[in-house]
């Protein structure tokens, strides 16, 4: 079957099952490997994408239900990698190990777009669902806080 | 001195993340029966035994003060035991028809039996779990807090970044076994049921007020037609489903309304 979507912008007509992961279509069938395969239950926020600005895991979402919808994954999330966010994760060194890194950011991303100046609690809610087995939650934090232009 | 850096911060906010990590390694197997291991471990905990002292002390109490109340009680309970002995029997995993409860003659007893019944499905951790007190949903048979832990947010579909429906698809996960149905989110604020008596439930199913504006004829339809209720029989593989069926659920309910809609009790439990 073929499905139509958007993914980074680009129009993509793809002859997948509607079953499978989107984040196999991703990887699998486009190469954009940024987005990373973690627990595969959605426990752990590595395959973290945005769906028509919305959060999800890519492990547990069918392509189908991405038909006909915008897809953003860490390769897109600006074209010379120069969002604030980003940026902020180099300037604090925020990674680590760095597997995590690309779900951390685009959940970062979303919150960022719904709560451009977001206090700890709403950092904490949203980023609650994205493990970082090298513990760098504390830089996560301090980069998100510089990102909306606070001093961390 | 990374690694210092780490330890604190969110996962302390979020308070214990180890246990996520290795849930999350743990690759396919049973939520539910992951969560079912953490059982004697609470169990053992402190407060436990500080609640268990409370209510042996209670039962003191009752029991001093039996002679001087028992009369009333009794005779109420007495009642409230003969109706439940003159209904057929059934499994833990089956409903009673409402036809079954034609045998109560008295259509106020009856109204409140048939409710009690029905209660038997609303008091089940797979609705208990999404109608919770407070913000936090619980999971499992043995109703623990969600995780990854997640709060109801704005609407009831939690907060950017962890909306319900970022996980939950319109149906179950066949290999990732996340649970899934459409329009999947938690009950609002004031249709919390966990720890409420059936006639508590019963009494704020029937308030306007707090049942989101809808009438005895619409809370028919939700129970017997809406596919997330629908959920609660088919959770899905290592899940155990409620009682009975979701059309004997709402034909319960149904001959609930039709005969008056009264409430049990506030002692009587199903």
């Amino acid at each position: 079957m073929t499905i139509t979507l958007q993914v980074n912008g680009v129009e993509r007509k793809l002859d997948v099952d509607p079953e499978m992961p989107l984040l196999w279509v991703l990887r699998d069938v486009l190469g954009l490997t940024g987005t990373k395969y973690g627990c595969g239950e959605a426990l752990c926020g590595a395959c973290t994408v945005h769906l028509d600005g919305q959060v999800v895991r890519a492990c547990v979402t069918p392509a189908g239900r991405a038909e006909g919808k915008q897809v953003l994954t860490i390769e897109g999330l600006s074209p010379d990698g120069g969002h604030p966010l980003q940026k902020a994760w180099v300037e604090l060194g925020v990674p680590q190990c760095g597997f995590c890194q690309a779900g951390q950011i685009m959940t970062a991303a979303a919150l960022l777009k719904k709560h451009p100046r977001p206090t700890d609690e709403q950092i904490d809610q949203s980023m609650a669902g994205n493990l970082c087995r090298c513990g760098t939650y504390q830089r996560i934090r301090e980069a998100i806080k510089k990102a909306a232009g606070g001093s961390p | 001195m990374r690694d210092a850096n780490g330890i604190g911060g969110l996962a302390r906010a979020r308070g214990g993340g180890p246990d996520r990590d290795s849930r999350a390694r743990g690759g396919g197997a049973d939520r539910d029966s992951r969560a079912r291991g953490g059982g004697p471990a609470r169990d053992a905990r402190p407060g436990r035994s500080i609640a268990a002292r409370g209510v042996l002390r209670s039962v003191v109490v009752v029991a001093a003060l039996a002679p001087v109340v028992a009369p009333s009680c009794s005779g109420r309970n007495d009642d409230s035991a003969r109706l439940r002995a003159s209904l057929p029997a059934v499994a833990s995993n089956e409903l009673r028809a409402a036809a079954d409860f034609a045998a109560i003659a008295d259509a106020k007893q009856r109204s409140g039996a048939l409710f009690l019944e029905a209660s038997r499905v609303l008091l089940h951790p797979r609705c208990v779990n999404c109608h919770p007190a407070g913000d936090v949903p619980l999971q499992g048979t043995e109703m623990r807090p969600h995780e990854p832990p997640v709060v109801r947010g704005p609407d009831d579909k939690g907060t950017v970044g962890m909306e319900c429906a970022g996980c939950h698809q319109d149906r179950n996960a066949e290999l990732a076994r996340v649970p899934g149905a459409p329009n999947w989110h938690v009950a609002p604020r004031e249709m919390a049921w966990a720890g409420k008596s059936p006639r508590q439930i019963c009494e704020q199913m029937k308030d306007p007020k707090r049942n989101g504006g809808k009438s005895l004829e619409k809370i028919v339809e939700h129970n017997a037609h809406d596919k997330l209720v629908g959920w609660g029989w088919a959770p899905g593989p290592g899940r155990e489903p409620a009682p009975g069926t979701q059309a004997k659920f709402g034909a319960l309910v149904a001959a609930w309304v039709e005969t008056g809609a009264e409430c049990p009790d506030e002692e009587a439990r199903p």
